[in-house]
């Protein structure tokens, strides 16, 4: 993490207010390819409505995003995708009404020559995808109202997987999972990771942080409160700056 | 001993039961569409009985689909609305404007800029309205999606709009006929109809047709290594449809020699419309993105808009859609009445949306099907029509349409959460009162 090279993501001085409340206030981060970088915080520290400025699915009302060192402007989910951003929400952002090829290829449907939907090239490649992230799921068919969990949650990742995100941020992405499952995105993130995928991971597990992130961010009320390398604290240390907002010894 | 007994008994049995599930999902076929068909084969049985043997003849079957095609053309479209979470309250005002501004355009403006009786009068009828319509519900729907205003509310604003400005062109409630002598033949009069061959060759379509979809689907999904259903379930359910489209043509159409002629009448051409409508919906709401974002947006919203799907323009082209479905209809109508009048359409909003909740559209959205909407608006008039034939005054019709409606509802509700009893219960009470109301409105 020299400082020569140029960060995946750069977002500058982020601010999103909901009427008076800032939600997000001045926040600076940076994400670089190979890494993961976790954001942490207490319940409504800012760190969905961070991501969500990232994602396209709320734009900020000021500051700057850079991908590869370039300005973008992302004001629509459609303009993070096409920067190589996939996102798996903390509310999975599922239509139970239609079966997880549906919902997989949901806004990037694969069309015949006719411009009609390629179903059976949809539920191919989303047979695909799902064999390597979880080997027990069968009910391609089904909406997805019927599945559990971690069935959903496989749908959600396979999202990203399957359209080779460059970007990916991970909201709570375990939240709803078994051990098993929990093992399995660990997994997952270590193999994307290496490559070469830049994640931010927001997670409540401290466990989880540690032994996943390269990085630690901290928010509070909106604010970063700092962001250290993993390798330079300690868990309490982390836990302090999640709850009082003490920034430890050596963070910047 | 005797416990082990039964339980073995139990476990056999709910092996059957299992096995027959099975099978029934193996063919994939809709379960609630299936059950509509049987409680339409019931309704359809017991007017036979209470009529004495006038319902299932090939006169009324055939004025049956005559009269339901107007109301089943705009289901199609009521579908797409409700399933995307809103509701079009203006349908019947609308259809009333729209019809009322086709029979303008054939009787005062094209013959008094250019005369009587040109063949293309028709066809500029028709065009206007459709555009009209487009027109009128891209209106309502662009209030809708980008106003922000509910559904409910606009269109309800649309019921009182549409119908004041048919009194407005109306010159006081004035009757605008006779049609063009082309455009009446939409409406599926004496000469409205294909005939003996061309109804056969439509029947002879539909065959192909059914058994192509159902090769090419097996081909496509085999090409991508995807399961098949077995080939004789396959084949079993290409036979049905072509023994099922051949009876009904032989049955129906060509059974119904003309009152006028003595010839076979053939299909009507307002069913002919009504079928060329279903399919095109059917392939709109499930082979296009139109019809998968529709879906979606019913299902989840968030996730829709999260999707990058342009919501506010899907939603709007529901409503452009429903406009255009409107003029068909009204067409039809005016067409079969050779007339315009002033009340055209009224209440049809209601037969409409009933006709699309008869056949399973949630109201929580994203729940619905084209070819179940269209079933429903059979279902209705068959009740309507066989009350009728039963001499039943029109209040208690009204009632037993009431009734039906309600009781439909509260049995897919309660099916959909696994509440056989409570279905149960919804049936055996929707059908005594319905049976009471028809049989003290017996007249
Ligand atoms: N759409 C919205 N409208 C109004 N306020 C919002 C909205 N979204 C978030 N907020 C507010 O912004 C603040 C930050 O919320 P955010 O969801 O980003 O928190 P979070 O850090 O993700 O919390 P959690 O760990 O509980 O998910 C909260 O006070 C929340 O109430
Ligand atoms: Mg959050």
């Amino acid at each position: 993490m020299s400082d020569t090279k140029v960060p995946l993501v750069e977002l500058r001085d982020i601010r999103v207010s909901f009427g008076g409340l800032h939600a997000v206030d001045g926040v600076t981060l940076t994400l670089n390819p190979g890494e993961v970088v976790a954001l942490v915080g207490g319940n409504g520290a800012g760190k969905s409505t961070l991501m969500h400025t990232l994602a396209g699915a709320h734009p900020a009302d000021s500051g700057q995003i850079l991908v590869n060192g370039e300005p973008v402007t992302i004001a629509t989910p459609r303009d993070a995708r096409a920067q190589g951003i996939e996102v798996i929400y903390q509310k999975l952002a599922l239509a139970e009404n239609i079966d997880a090829a549906g919902n997989l290829f949901l806004g990037r449907e694969l069309r015949t020559r006719t411009g009609a939907l390629d179903d059976s090239a949809m539920a191919s490649a989303t047979r695909d995808v799902l064999k390597r992230l979880n080997p027990r799921f069968k009910n391609l068919n089904t909406p997805v109202k019927s599945l559990s969990g971690g069935q959903r949650q496989s749908v959600a990742i396979a999202r990203a997987v399957h359209f080779n995100a460059k970007i990916l941020i991970m909201d709570e992405p375990t939240a709803a999972l078994g051990p098993a499952e929990t093992a399995q995105v660990r997994e997952l993130i270590e193999q994307l990771k290496s490559e070469g995928i830049g994640i931010f991971l927001i997670s409540h597990d401290i466990h989880d942080v540690f032994d996943l992130a390269d990085r630690i961010s901290v928010m509070m009320q909106g604010r970063l409160v700092a962001t250290v390398e993993k390798s330079k604290v300690t868990k309490d240390e982390v836990l302090a700056m999640i709850i009082m907002g003490q920034r430890p010894g050596g963070a910047n | 001993m005797n416990d082990s007994q039964t339980s073995e008994q139990h476990a056999n049995d709910s092996g059957v039961l299992n096995r027959f599930r099975a099978f029934i999902a193996s063919t994939e076929i809709d379960t609630r569409f299936a059950g509509m068909v049987i409680a339409l084969v019931v309704i359809w049985t017991a007017f036979h009985i209470l009529s004495g043997g006038d319902f299932l003849t090939s006169r009324n079957l055939w004025n049956l689909s005559v009269q339901s095609a107007s109301i089943a053309v705009m289901a199609t479209g009521m579908v797409l609305i409700i399933v995307s979470r809103n509701i079009d309250l203006s349908v019947g005002s609308l259809l009333g404007f729209l019809g009322y501004v086709m029979a303008m355009v054939q009787t005062r403006w094209i013959p008094d800029a250019f005369g009587f009786e040109h063949w293309y009068i028709w066809i500029v009828a028709l065009i206007v309205g459709i555009a009209l319509g487009a027109a009128l519900g891209a209106v309502q729907g662009s209030i809708i999606a980008y106003g922000g205003v509910p559904a409910f509310i606009v269109t309800l604003g649309g019921f009182l709009v549409w119908r004041g400005l048919i009194f407005r062109m109306g010159e006081q409630g004035q009757t605008l006929s006779p049609l063009d002598g082309t455009f009446q033949l939409i409406g599926g009069g004496p000469k409205g109809s294909l005939g003996e061959w061309r109804s056969w060759v439509l029947g002879l379509l539909g065959c192909i047709g059914a058994i192509a979809s159902i090769y090419f689907n097996r081909k496509r999904r085999r090409k991508y290594d995807l399961a098949v259903r077995p080939l004789p379930i396959d084949i079993g359910l290409a036979v049905f449809g072509c023994v099922v489209i051949i009876l009904g043509i032989a049955l129906i159409a060509v059974g119904y020699e003309s009152p006028i002629t003595g010839a076979p009448t053939g299909v009507a051409y307002p069913v002919v419309i009504l079928i060329a409508i279903t399919i095109g919906m059917v392939y709109l709401s499930r082979r296009r993105r139109f019809g998968r974002y529709v879906y979606a947006i019913g299902g989840n919203p968030e996730a829709a808009e999260l999707g990058g799907i342009n919501t506010r323009r899907t939603v709007m082209g529901t409503f452009v859609l429903m406009g255009v479905l409107c003029a068909v209809s009204a067409a039809i109508q005016t067409a079969r009445l050779n007339s315009a009048v002033t009340n055209l359409g009224v209440q049809n909003e209601l037969d409409v949306i009933s006709a699309a909740v008869i056949g399973g559209t949630s109201f929580a959205g994203g729940i619905g099907t084209i070819s179940g909407a269209v079933l429903g608006a059979v279902i209705m008039q068959s009740l309507r029509s066989g009350m009728v034939l039963l001499r039943i005054d029109s209040p208690s019709q009204d009632i037993v349409v009431g009734v039906v409606l309600v009781s439909a509802v509260a049995i897919d509700a309660a099916l959909r959460q696994g509440k056989r009893r409570t279905a149960g219960i919804a049936l055996a009470v929707g059908l005594v009162v319905a049976a009471l109301i028809i049989q003290t409105g017996r007249q």
